[in-house]
């Protein structure tokens, strides 16, 4: 069974890192959720956010965050990632399959995927 | 919505917005009923928009946290011929006791009664998006119960906060742990 021990080890190996995320933060994935993204499925898309970043060793570079409603309803779950010096951009119609790929090849790799991207909004 | 945690994670969205600093997610389970409160000292609501809160073409932009999310939850209860109600106190009012809670009652036998779904999924995310809240949850079931209070991780976690990757992790197992044990005891209290 998972123990509360468990989570002070956390703690230890957590320590050191903690300091080095201080100042870091460069690119930063905002997923909507509110009613209209929820309903949608931005929670699983959340998740897979959270978990791929994580698992991609770029927790220290990327900060994932929550907001309500964009605007774009039709469109969600809607994923927007900003980055120091460039432009938005606005993912559409998201799934966790799709927050998979934008990590592997967007924020880990540098290339927008545009076939998810709405553009003019 | 396809589950009610999607619901619970809605309304409880509300509660964040209201700037609560303790927010309670009560589920209880009989075999027949599933009662979800969600409980928050917040900044509350005044009569006058607790009364409309519930109508979605009431709501206008600068209060846009209502919109759908209330009806949608009210809806969902009241098709399985179950209850629903919302109370709030606003702080203005209530400067010392102020804040709203949702209650939704299910009967779960009705053909319309949506599946609770993924809760572990909902509670993560809320946690992620506030980990500055301070989250209560409870499920009661008939084979047993499942908790989890924020404040007790915090004081083992001490700086880390409760959003780091790790700890989320954490969650999910310790949850799915503890609801795969209350599903053992159902089953073994059955035989």
């Amino acid at each position: 069974m998972k123990s509360l021990a468990e989570l002070a080890a956390i703690r230890e190996r957590m320590q050191n890192k903690v300091m080095l995320r201080e100042g870091s933060g460069d690119i930063r994935v905002v997923v909507g959720m509110a009613t209209c993204g929820i309903a949608a499925g931005a929670r699983p898309v959340l998740n897979a956010f959270v978990e791929e970043v994580n698992k991609a060793g770029l927790g220290d570079k990327v900060t994932v965050t929550q907001t309500g409603c964009i605007g774009i309803c039709q469109f969600e779950p809607v994923v927007e990632v900003f980055e120091a010096g460039k432009e938005k951009v606005t993912y559409v119609k998201m799934t966790p399959e799709k927050a998979k790929e934008v990590v592997e090849k967007h924020l880990k790799g540098g290339q927008v995927i545009s076939d998810y991207v709405v553009k003019d909004i | 919505m396809k589950e009610l945690s999607l619901n619970i994670l809605d309304i409880a969205q509300n509660s964040v917005k209201a700037q609560a600093s303790r927010v309670e997610i009560a589920l209880t389970e009989t075999a027949d009923t599933l009662d979800i409160s969600i409980r928050d000292d917040g900044c509350g609501m005044k009569p006058d928009f607790l009364a409309a809160v519930t109508d979605p073409f009431t709501t206008t932009r600068t209060t846009r946290k209502v919109g759908l999310g209330i009806p949608l939850f009210k809806l969902a209860s009241e098709q399985t011929g179950g209850t629903f109600s919302v109370e709030s106190k606003d702080a203005e009012t209530y400067p010392d006791d102020h804040g709203t809670c949702t209650r939704a009652v299910f009967l779960k036998n009705s053909i319309d009664f949506t599946p609770l779904g993924d809760v572990t999924g909902t509670l993560t995310v809320l946690i992620q998006g506030a980990p500055g809240i301070r989250w209560v949850f409870t499920h009661a079931m008939p084979g047993g119960e499942v908790a989890l209070d924020t404040a007790e991780l915090k004081e083992v976690l001490g700086d880390v906060p409760l959003n780091a990757p790790e700890v989320l992790q954490w969650i999910t197992e310790y949850l799915t742990e503890q609801y795969a044990a209350a599903a053992g005891d159902a089953a073994n209290n059955s035989l």
